[in-house]
């Protein structure tokens, strides 16, 4: 495994919730990517944010890894989630918040 | 980077033949689209893979778009919405 993709599964692994996004929790810089922080601090959630824009080698290994095309992607317990769409409808549908009860993370 | 936006109905009429595809830009620049598909091909699938099958039928296009939001129903589902 690369070293870049051992960085990454260190940090989906020691991080219960890790979200990848463009920007960071304060400043997001991507309309997708601030939904993701919104859904997530709504929620009370403690969440790690790699900001993928400073880092140009992370920002394709992530989607090399994720196997998914896109910018934000969501991890929780070290398995990958989705994007904003996918999270935001689990969100409204209540799949979210049941998800993270399951896991422990959500009281 | 812009895709007009035929290319992109053309490409998801080539995976999704049949379906209900429908293709709004929502910036106005040809370079964020908002995607809808009902196909009754995702029966089974969860939201991931669905959306992988989208992803998949737009390809190397996919890395010139700047933004894709994607919708993926059946039939049954879009009939409840």
């Amino acid at each position: 495994m690369s070293v870049i993709f051992k960085k990454i599964q260190q940090d989906i692994d020691e991080n219960p919730i890790v979200l990848y996004m463009k920007g960071t929790k304060t400043v997001p810089q991507c309309g997708f990517s601030a939904i993701l922080v919104q859904i997530l601090t709504q929620l009370g959630l403690d969440f790690k944010a790699v900001n993928v824009l400073v880092d140009q080698e992370l920002r394709q290994a992530i989607k090399d890894f994720s196997n998914w095309p896109t910018i934000p992607q969501l991890y929780i317990k070290g398995e990958f989630i989705g994007g904003c769409d996918i999270v935001r409808e689990m969100f409204q549908s209540g799949e979210l918040q049941a998800l993270l009860k399951e896991k422990n993370l959500l009281d | 980077m812009p895709v007009p936006k035929q290319v992109i109905q053309d490409l998801l009429a080539l995976s999704f033949p049949n379906d209900q595809i429908t293709l709004r830009d929502f910036a106005g620049d040809a370079d964020h689209y908002a995607i809808t598909i009902v196909s009754s091909r995702f029966e089974g699938m969860s939201r991931l893979q669905r959306h992988q099958m989208v992803y998949k039928a737009l390809s190397e296009k996919m890395i010139e778009l700047h933004a894709l939001s994607l919708k993926t129903l059946t039939p049954q589902e879009a009939m409840r919405e």
